[in-house]
């Protein structure tokens, strides 16, 4: 027999939801044991794994430094240049300052560290708890004993939720200093009054929201790349489909995320 | 009559719709090598996971030392893993830690031992699998052959009670092969440990074997003695021994998923 038109139309819509609810039910079972491994198991006299924190804390955080700071650099320049070109025409040319402080610290500075990380780090996460599931490295953690989220994805966790704040940091402080190198030799606005401007500009809170948004940033990162690292079922290739939906995936919901607390922010702060 | 340590009843495991072991019972005596022997595909690996309790089956029992890992919480689970040691199929040490660190792991972990206790250990199970000196060495600078003694290496770490131990020999060359024979021999005569061996290599079966479990196509078509075995006349327990070529027989369905690759 045939499938029906209705079925041609309806099934592959079914089979859809049905594959996004189970991919909905393994993530929040994998973000709810990786709080508990990381949040609770340690009153309960498990220990914490400060060695791999320590390592993916550097080469999560540490490493992409130059590359944080290198693109914020540039996106503060840009950011500048752009907001001249319409300021000037209105002789407000000094309102730079307030542009480039308050959209770098609310928005650009996490969102590009969140971009840039979820390129290096997530995809190194999916890439490696990937690569050990299709060798069996990951039932052989599970044979010794030894939880597989407590070993390989709680010291991720905490890098992120630590590195991605810090980096954000350096991002908001360098993109800051892009635009004042910019506006101060280009544009010519005397350095003081630019310094002045940013600080009046500048509020705790805008601040303070940023660093809450990297901080969320930090654990979808993380738990994206591992949610697709354990789901390599197969060998090589499907490690590398993954790294990349991994990629993909945490840059969306970043952007998902970042929709929701700005959002949360201006209606409640 | 030997003891029993490890029971499996009425073992049924799918993968998703499909049947991969049909209603395994047979037992596995204390202090001996029990072989489970088959040819690829008929589920050796997947039998081997359930009895360490990485999979669930659909319905039975696996009673180690009398008690039931299939419906046993997690934690207690780890309890019994303790004391198990386990090769996979492709040894499965960690890539990014050196062999010591890789044996000193099941350790670390469940022991609040010295750093100096830990280093003696891991020095001595090198030791007994013949890879003493490469305490330093990541486990992509060895040999299949060394990695697989890597593997029991850390397998033993705890010392354990039960050693499962998957094609341990397969895919070396003759010599290492049988090499790794004669360490699993020396471990079960040394430690008297209850080993669960699988393969599908006859040198193996012949060196190591006290007691064989054959399956085919998810089915326990022989259990008893290597003697036993030999002298059985079913067809496909001759063909497997005297390295008959089978017809390749898929039964339709399989047949179909085959073409439709799936
Ligand atoms: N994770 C899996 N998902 C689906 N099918 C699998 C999986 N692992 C193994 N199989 C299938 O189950 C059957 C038995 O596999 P396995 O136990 O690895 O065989 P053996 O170790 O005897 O060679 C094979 O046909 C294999 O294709
Ligand atoms: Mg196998």
């Amino acid at each position: 027999m045939k499938p029906s038109v209705v079925e041609h139309l309806v099934g592959p819509l079914g089979r859809k939801t049905i594959s996004t609810l189970r991919a909905v039910h393994h993530a929040s079972r994998l973000i709810n044991s990786s709080f508990y491994w990381a949040f609770l198991s340690p009153f309960r006299g498990r220990r914490l794994r400060v060695r791999a924190s320590v390592s993916e804390i550097v080469k999560a955080g540490y490493n992409s430094v130059p590359i944080v700071a290198v693109i914020s650099l540039f996106v503060g320049i840009i950011l500048a240049l752009q907001s001249a070109y319409q300021l000037k025409k209105v002789g407000a040319l000094i309102y730079v300052a307030n542009l480039v402080g308050v959209s770098i610290t609310r928005e650009l500075g996490p969102i590009l560290t969140a971009i840039i990380v979820a390129g290096r780090s997530g995809s190194a996460f999916a890439a490696e708890i990937g690569s050990m599931k299709a060798a069996e490295e990951v039932d052989a953690l599970v044979s010794m004993g030894i939880n597989p989220v407590h070993f390989l994805v709680v010291p991720k966790l905490f890098a992120l939720m630590l590195m991605m704040p810090a980096l954000t940091v350096i991002s908001d402080c360098i993109g800051i200093f892009g635009g004042f190198l910019l506006s101060t030799t280009v544009l010519e606005i005397h350095p003081y009054n630019y310094f002045q401007q940013t600080v009046n500009a500048l509020l705790v809170k805008d601040v303070v929201t940023g660093l809450v948004k990297a901080l969320a940033f930090g654990v979808v990162i993380t738990i994206v790349g591992a949610y697709h690292g354990f789901a390599v079922e197969g060998g090589a290739e499907e490690v590398g489909r993954r790294t990349t939906a991994s990629v993909v995936a945490s840059i969306f919901l970043v952007i998902v995320f970042d929709l929701f607390f700005t959002a949360l922010f201006y209606f409640f702060t | 009559m030997m003891e029993t340590a490890i029971e499996i009843r009425d073992l049924v495991t799918h993968y998703g719709d499909r049947e991969i072991l049909r209603d395994v019972s047979f037992s596995i005596p204390r202090g001996r090598t029990t072989v489970i022997l088959g040819g690829s595909g008929c589920g050796k690996s997947t039998l081997l996971k359930h009895l360490i309790g990485l999979l669930r089956p659909t319905k039975g029992a696996i009673l180690i030392n009398g008690m039931d890992i299939t419906v046993m919480k997690e934690e207690e689970l780890n309890g019994v893993r303790k004391r198990m040691g386990v090769l996979f199929q492709g040894a499965a040490l960690l890539n990014s830690m050196t062999l010591a660190d890789n044996v000193a792991l099941p350790i670390r972990e469940h022991t609040r031992l010295e750093e100096s206790t830990i280093q003696i250990m891991v020095r001595m199970k090198l030791d007994l699998v013949g890879l003493s000196g490469f305490e330093d060495f990541y486990p992509s600078q060895l040999s299949g052959g060394m990695k697989k003694r890597a593997g029991i290496a850390r397998a033993m770490a705890l010392d354990p009670e039960f050693l499962f131990l998957d094609e341990p020999s397969a895919g070396l060359d003759p010599v290492t092969a049988a090499g790794l024979d004669e360490l699993i021999l020396k471990l079960r005569n040394v430690f008297k440990m209850t080993i669960v061996a699988v393969t599908h290599e006859l040198s193996s079966l012949y060196t190591i074997a006290d007691h064989v479990v054959m399956l085919d196509r998810g089915q326990v078509i022989f259990k008893g003695s290597l003697e036993g075995l030999r002298a059985s006349d079913d067809p496909r327990i001759r063909g497997f021994l005297n390295r008959r070529p089978e017809a390749e027989s898929y039964s339709p369905e399989d047949y179909f998923r085959f073409i439709a690759g799936d």
